[in-house]
Formats: structure tokens, C-alpha cells, sequence
């Protein structure tokens, strides 16, 4: 556990919870990522405009923070090979889904929904059977 | 509605703000917590190695602040710039539901990365502070493909991500 960082996790946490309440409440729709990435792969539309700006949103705040105090740790846990495969497998899986992380996992659970209760649980297993195959049968 | 249009463009102008406004908090959120990192969220996923419990601390401080809110924001009725609150109103247990989601955690168990956070570290690399130039398209090469990921339930016959009629309550998430 050398690497727990409780509080900058929490306060983090309580910023993307703070998101998503800021979001329901002026423009009336939940931040769920991949619902709002996909969207913008549809046909343009009047929500085209928003989901455009949250997503600007997301990119440009970790570049300024970057910018305002040195380099942000990011370890990518592979080459671009296994990135694209699970890449594409993220988006399917949510596309299929209907949520991920956030939609599921905190606006979903905020709501008790039952759906996200499920497909959070779900997910959770399969992300932890996963590493664990990786790193330890495999010893990726 | 019986605002006129320019008041209507007004409020279409003020929702692309606050979107942009939450979208911010959002990608913050994400580098404060580490979340952008894929290592630090397969420290998490890793039950059985050097276990790093603060994914939990993220997850938990988010729905701290998102189960209060929420229900205060449904006494309030509607949203400031927009007609009605949309929160997803299926609650069936679905085959789909079940499938993408298991297929969802193995992507992510795979690359230590979901949809936000892929962003955030594009939007980081872009930004030329965290990752050196490979780094970026490594990353960058993650979010085409959950892109094109993303778009292949459209393109089935099925239909896309199920829209739910006549409002468009579509996706949870």
C-alpha cells in the first residue's frame, strides 16, 4: 500500500461527484463518459454543442493543471498494441453497457439504480479476474 | 416554452458553458484523485500484489457528494438551462447490460484505463506536461479505438445504445 493516497483521492473524488451534480443540475443530464463520448460519434444534434464542451472540459483541465504544476504521473500499463485492443474493448463494453465508471459507477450508484448496481458489480469482477490473470498467472 | 428565441439562445449558450464549466471540475477531479494514471487504478484492480485502495476513496468521495445532490436537485424540479432533469429510468436486468459490462472491466483490468480518464490523459499529453511524445500517442491510439469501440452497437442491426422512447433517456452512463 505505498502508493495509497487517501485524501487527494477523496477530495478528487468529491471534484468528479461535484461534476456531476453541477451537470445535472444546469443542463439536466448525467455525466456518464461514455454516453457522452458516444453521443458525439451520432448524428449532430441539439446535444451535440454540450457534449462537445464537456468532453473539452475533461481534456483541457489535466493539460492546464499539467501546465500550472509539473508533470502529471501517468504509467501506461502497456505498448500501443495492447492499448488499441483494450481500447476498443472499453468502448464496446461500455457502448453495450450503457455506462461505465461514472454513469454506472457514481451517478448510477448515487441513484441506487439497479442497473448500475449490476453492471458496476459486474465490471469491478471482471477488471479484478482480469489483472489478476494477467500479473499473476500470466506475470504480465 | 414561451421564451423568445433569443433568450432560448441565450440559454442554449449558458448549457454549453456549465457543460464545459463541469467538464473542467470533471478532468480536475480525475488528476487530483490519480485516477488519470493508469497504474495507480491497477494498483487498485491488483487485489493480490501491492494493493492501493484509493480508487475506493475516489468512488466513494464522488458518490458522497452525487447521493445528497442528486436528491436535493429532484425536490427542485428542473434543471437552470434545460426543460427537465434526465436521469435513466430502466431498471431491467438485460443479457446487454450484463455482457458490455463484463466486457467493460476486462478492457479496463487490461489497460488500467476507462473512458474519463483515457481523456483526461489525452488532454494531459496534449498538454505537453505529463507524457513524453510516444506516450501521447500510446494514449491517443487508446482513445481512437475506444471510439470506434464506442460506435460499433450503432452499427449493428439491433439499433445503437437502446433509446428508450419518446424521451431520450438513452444511456445510464
Amino acid at each position: 500500500m505505498e502508493n495509497f493516497t487517501p485524501v487527494s483521492g477523496l477530495i478528487g473524488g468529491m471534484l468528479i461527484g461535484l461534476s456531476a451534480v453541477m451537470l445535472m443540475l444546469f443542463n439536466g443530464r448525467i455525466a456518464g463518459i461514455s454516453g457522452i463520448a458516444s453521443g458525439l460519434l451520432a448524428r449532430p444534434s441539439s446535444d451535440t454543442a454540450w457534449r462537445a464542451a464537456f468532453v473539452i472540459g475533461v481534456l483541457a483541465a489535466p493539460a492546464l493543471y499539467g501546465i500550472a504544476t509539473g508533470p502529471v504521473d501517468i504509467a501506461l500499463a502497456g505498448g500501443p498494441a495492447l492499448l488499441a485492443v483494450a481500447g476498443f474493448i472499453v468502448g464496446l463494453g461500455s457502448s453495450l453497457g450503457s455506462g461505465c465508471t461514472s454513469g454506472h459507477g457514481v451517478c448510477g450508484l448515487a441513484r441506487l439504480s439497479p442497473r448500475s448496481l449490476v453492471a458496476t458489480a459486474v465490471f469491478m469482477t471482471t477488471a479484478f479476474a482480469t489483472v489478476f490473470i494477467a500479473r499473476h498467472l500470466l506475470g504480465a | 416554452m414561451t421564451s423568445s428565441p433569443t433568450s432560448t439562445s441565450r440559454t442554449n449558450v449558458a448549457a454549453v458553458g456549465t457543460a464545459l464549466a463541469a467538464g473542467l471540475v470533471f478532468g480536475l477531479g480525475l488528476t487530483i484523485s490519480g485516477m488519470i494514471n493508469p497504474a495507480k487504478v491497477l494498483g487498485f484492480l491488483d487485489l493480490f500484489g501491492a494493493w492501493d485502495p484509493t480508487l475506493a476513496f475516489v468512488m466513494g468521495g464522488a458518490v458522497l457528494v452525487t447521493l445528497p445532490g442528486f436528491r436535493l436537485l429532484r425536490r427542485r424540479g428542473a434543471p437552470v438551462f434545460s426543460q427537465m432533469f434526465r436521469f435513466p429510468t430502466r431498471s431491467d436486468i438485460d443479457p446487454r447490460l450484463v455482457g458490455g459490462s463484463a466486457l467493460f472491466g476486462v478492457g479496463w483490468g487490461l489497460a488500467g484505463f476507462c473512458p474519463g480518464p483515457a481523456l483526461a490523459a489525452l488532454g494531459a499529453g496534449i498538454g505537453g506536461a505529463a507524457l513524453s511524445g510516444s506516450g501521447v500517442t500510446a494514449v491517443a491510439v487508446f482513445v481512437a479505438a475506444m471510439l470506434a469501440g464506442l460506435a460499433v452497437p450503432r452499427l449493428l442491426p439491433t439499433g445503437g445504445p437502446r433509446t428508450t422512447s419518446p424521451a431520450p433517456t438513452r444511456q445510464d452512463g
